[in-house]
């Protein structure tokens, strides 16, 4: 089946079966690999994606229903050439990535968080990321990371 | 001034694992390769009767290999402390996951439907699934008796301790099964060359031990194979040995179709099939005086080694070794064993034994406290090891002792003795107004061997090369590979510091055993404070050599330069580096290899002696309210202590201290392995519960810095330490919060229901 997808501002075109999911899609079929697979069952988010806005496991979505919704991927994130979004910028600075397999998720339900409520206590970032899994950090330095972007984000500091 | 250590510089893998450009063995889509996958036995265990293909199926674009195809001068087996584990099954099954044929092919559904093609007829036996009782059975799965390894540690006189002793108190804790739940489960892919080498590349964290694996199982030497380590999506010892299992299998299959073949387990097969932390029963009988100086400790610690031996006899060296805890005790028996079970093997896994032995220790002190109407802190303080003293193994301990400066931190930092109190009175108060709502705080003391155990380095003799390169870059060389804990940042940092250059003038060479030497493997604490000094000293090593074109000059870091005796530039890093690189034609590359401290002196028959170069320290509190009504324990906050030499990074470094606790907190709580009959009943993450970022409290990090001699700049090992400690001290808060008896891991609300209803265990006299 052919179908057009609105990835990351531009179109891609893919011909698939429509029930693929949206996961094999972006990595198979757009080569869109920071989007990983951690469990194929919704419980960890490293597939993360957002659609119009709003984060989704995307090992659970069957390719058909994102048609017609803008996809974000941790691809389209960077502003600019060589600029990063603030959220990857901190998650960089206070290691809030190790391993790095959760972090492309964890970045885009950050954005998810941070773009419904840029004002967040720690306790709702908790909440924010709760769908995604970390086995490295203990979330501590990944709330520190959030916390820090969502100030960026609303210019009270500027990020040295 | 551009030293880095001590500060915290961007992470050197940031940029790419935030943007999605990190590829991760799963993401290397770029050559046309097979997908592999791998048919395992349907029963615990059984014998092999007959492996056959459909002769009606259309096999032409599938490749399958069985037993059958190990190369002629190849072994089939998984080499590693020894060589039980059989690459393949030929005619014995001894867990259900064993792994019997292999398949590929270009297409995933037409290999899901081929493996239905494959024959394979079993006669099932009885398994053995209990490893307490496993000594005492009659079904005999492995050896003789069952028990895989057996070591023991005698130090004084354990019988004329108990004699002297004012009171005896006996206690008997569990602990089950820990999945490490790596988010990017395992993978590795094999391509074959036209000369008939293969490159095997993947998620691991020991090049060289795969290496070692396809030597042996194919039987060829290095020219023909070398492994490469992609980005690794967490490990934690889970990529210690199973590695080399997958990368036998993608090898076979290479060979055999020709093409390159790319296996990645799914979760359920990851979860299922790799190893896990052994579970284990500590039983403690203690000497102890009024005054509450202990005297005398017999610990028994059995460890479920599952159908083959893995790692099994090193966790089981470290778990006796830390087996009554970080506590002074003049007569020790110690008796360990590791007991064969008819279930997929146990493995590595931060910790390696010290969780058990920890958990078992540091609930066995409250006990003994609770006898004797002291603190948990004070039976601490009174039993604490410190400078001067000797551990269980008789080594005397001197530099670098930072039990009590932990204790003494997080007692501090945490309010622990203020939290006893206004929690006693918040308790009574609801139980007075009718809440169901209970608080308690719990303490715990730990310490964790860094490095290999015993003479394991000097045996080890790690290896790491530093290169001068194009424009004075310089290049690290090493078999240490980063799987999230920042070796490619602190090594880096280690090497610039030496030469006065900004972090972006070192790089790390990418880990392929064709061209980094054997630094020995990625495990056991030991690559920043073993591997990261040999680095170092190799820094050294080149600064020195390019130092000869300067007689009577020496290094200075801060000018970035070669000075004379009066501390003027004789030659500038850059212009020192260019005449050499210029006069050698090229890179020049130094070698260095571990120098085994000479003051170490270990009797690995005996179990005595100096068990480790150093140890790190820790001391936890946990704050916890339960509800009386459904059980919920809900965690307030989590302190730790940690003394461990010098933070190199600190950010890196409280990361992974916050993230070792957290897996210590996921032990202790809400990860529970079911296993029936040898089949694990909850292999996913639906069922296998991790701790998300709700489920975590703060966790707040104390450091502690006393530095190591033998350590860079004193850094002592962290891996695993924060691992070792969380559990305790929860169920120590537990039982302070409500009363219960908390003796076994996990305390999930069933088993806190069933202790609040069950009558005490274990014996005074």
């Amino acid at each position: 089946m052919k179908i057009s997808l609105r990835i990351n501002g531009g179109l891609m075109d893919v011909d698939v079966p429509p029930m693929k999911r949206l996961l094999d899609v972006l990595r198979e079929d757009c080569d869109l690999t920071g989007t990983k697979e951690g469990c194929g069952e919704g419980e960890c988010g490293a597939c993360s994606v957002l659609l119009d806005g709003k984060v989704v496991n995307s090992c659970l979505v069957p390719v058909v229903q994102a048609q017609g919704v803008e996809i974000l991927t941790i691809e389209g994130l960077a502003e600019g050439e060589d600029g990063l979004h603030p959220l990857q910028d901190t998650f960089i600075k206070y290691s809030g990535t190790q391993c790095g397999i959760c972090t492309p998720g964890m970045i885009l339900a950050s954005k998810a968080l941070l773009d419904e409520n840029p004002d967040p206590t720690r306790e709702e970032i908790r909440e924010g990321i709760a769908g995604n899994l970390c086995r490295c950090t203990g979330y501590q330095k990944i709330v520190d990371a959030v916390d820090d972007a969502a100030k960026q984000l609303r210019g009270e500091e500027h990020h040295a | 001034m551009s030293a880095t250590v001590g500060k915290s510089p961007l992470r050197t893998d940031g940029v790419a694992k935030v943007t999605g450009e990190a590829k991760y063995v799963d993401d290397l889509r770029d050559e046309e390769f097979l997908w592999g996958m791998t048919v395992r036995s349907k029963v615990a265990r059984g014998t092999i009767k007959s492996i056959t293909y459909d002769p009606d199926y259309e096999w032409t674009d599938i490749v399958r290999v069985d037993y059958r195809d190990v190369p002629a001068g190849g072994q089939n087996v998984v080499s590693h402390l020894t060589d039980d584990q059989p690459a393949l099954a030929s005619t014995e099954i001894r867990h259900m996951y064993e792994p019997i044929v292999l398949l590929a092919c270009a297409d995933l559904e037409r290999l899901a439907e081929a493996a239905k093609h494959v024959f394979i007829e079993v006669e099932p036996l009885e398994g053995l699934f209990d490893f307490e009782t496993a000594d005492k059975s009659e079904l005999i799965v492995y050896g003789d008796d069952n028990i895989m390894n057996h070591l023991t540690i005698a130090k004084g006189d354990v019988e004329a301790g108990f004699e002297a002793a004012d009171l005896i108190v006996e206690g008997v804790y569990r602990t089950g099964w820990q999945e490490q739940m790596y988010i990017e489960p395992q993978g590795m892919i094999a391509v074959p060359h036209e000369d008939g080498s293969l490159t095997v590349s993947g998620s691991l964290q020991c090049p060289f031990y795969v290496l070692t694996a396809l030597k042996k199982f194919l039987g060829v030497g290095e020219d023909k194979v070398n492994v490469v380590q992609t980005i690794t999506g967490g490990a934690f010892g889970g990529k210690e040995d199973y590695p080399s299992m997958i990368a036998c299998h993608v090898a076979l299959l290479a060979l055999k179709g020709q093409k390159p073949v790319k296996i990645v387990y799914d979760r359920a097969e990851d979860l299922a099939a790799t190893t896990k932390r052994h579970p284990a029963t500590m039983r403690h009988k203690t000497g102890v005086m009024r005054d509450g100086t202990l005297v005398a400790s017999r610990v028994e610690f059995d460890l479920d080694g599952g159908a083959y031996i893995t790692m099994s006899p090193v966790v089981l060296a470290r778990g006796l070794i830390h087996g009554v805890g970080c506590y002074r005790v003049p007569n020790v028996f110690i008796d360990a064993r590791v007991l064969a079970t008819s279930t997929p093997p146990n493995g590595a896994f931060r910790g390696f034994g010290n969780p058990q032995a920890t958990f078992g220790a540091e609930r066995h002190m409250d006990k003994i406290a609770e006898v004797l109407g002291l603190s948990p802190l004070e039976i601490r303080r009174i039993n604490l090891l410190k400078a001067g003293d000797t551990t269980a193994t008789d080594q005397q301990l001197d530099l670098s002792v930072g039990g009590a400066a932990c204790l003494d931190m997080v007692v501090e930092k945490s309010r622990y003795e203020a939290l006893r109190e206004e929690y006693a009175a918040f308790n009574a108060a609801s139980e007075a107004s009718g809440s169901p709502l209970r608080r308690g705080v719990g303490l715990s003391t730990f310490f964790h061997g860094a490095g290999f155990t015993g003479n394991g380095e000097a045996r080890i003799m790690g290896r790491a090369d530093v290169e001068l390169r194009e424009g004075g870059r310089v290049r690290i060389y090493t078999g240490s590979i980063d799987m999230g804990q920042g070796v490619n940042t602190t090594f880096p940092q280690l090497a610039s510091t030496e030469l006065g250059l900004g972090l972006d003038a070192v790089e790390m060479a990418v880990p392929d055993t064709s061209h980094v030497p054997d630094s020995g493997p990625t495990v056991a604490s030991r690559t920043l404070m073993v591997v990261g000094k040999v680095v170092q000293q190799a820094t050294r090593k080149l600064i020195a050599k390019l130092g000869e074109a300067y007689p009577g000059a020496t290094y200075d870091p801060d000018q970035q330069a070669y000075v004379d005796a009066d501390g003027a530039v004789v030659a500038s890093w850059q212009d020192a580096a260019a005449a050499a690189y210029e006069a050698a034609g090229g890179p020049i590359r130094v070698e260095q290899t571990y120098e085994p401290d000479p003051n170490v002196e270990w009797d690995g028959d005996k179990y005595l002696g100096d068990a480790y170069p150093v140890y790190s320290w820790a001391a936890d509190v946990a704050s916890v309210e339960i509800d009386l009504d459904t059980y919920e324990i809900d965690l307030l906050d989590f302190h730790t202590a940690e003394d461990i030499g010098k933070a190199i990074h600190p950010i890196i470094v409280e990361g992974q201290l916050e993230g070792g606790t957290l897996q210590g907190i996921g032990y202790g709580t809400c990860e529970e392995l079911h296993m029936k009959d040898g089949a694990v009943l909850n292999n996913r993450m639906t069922n296998y519960i991790i701790p998300t970022s709700l489920d975590s409290p703060e966790i707040l990090v104390h450091l502690v810095e006393l530095p190591f001699i033998g350590g860079p700049h004193g850094a002592k090992g962290l891996g695993e330490l924060p691992t070792d400690g969380p559990a305790p001290a929860i169920a120590a808060a537990i039982a302070h919060a409500t009363g219960a008896e908390v003796n076994e891991t996990s305390f999930t609300p069933e088993k806190l229901h069933r202790a609040l209803l069950a009558p005490k265990t274990g014996s005074v006299q």
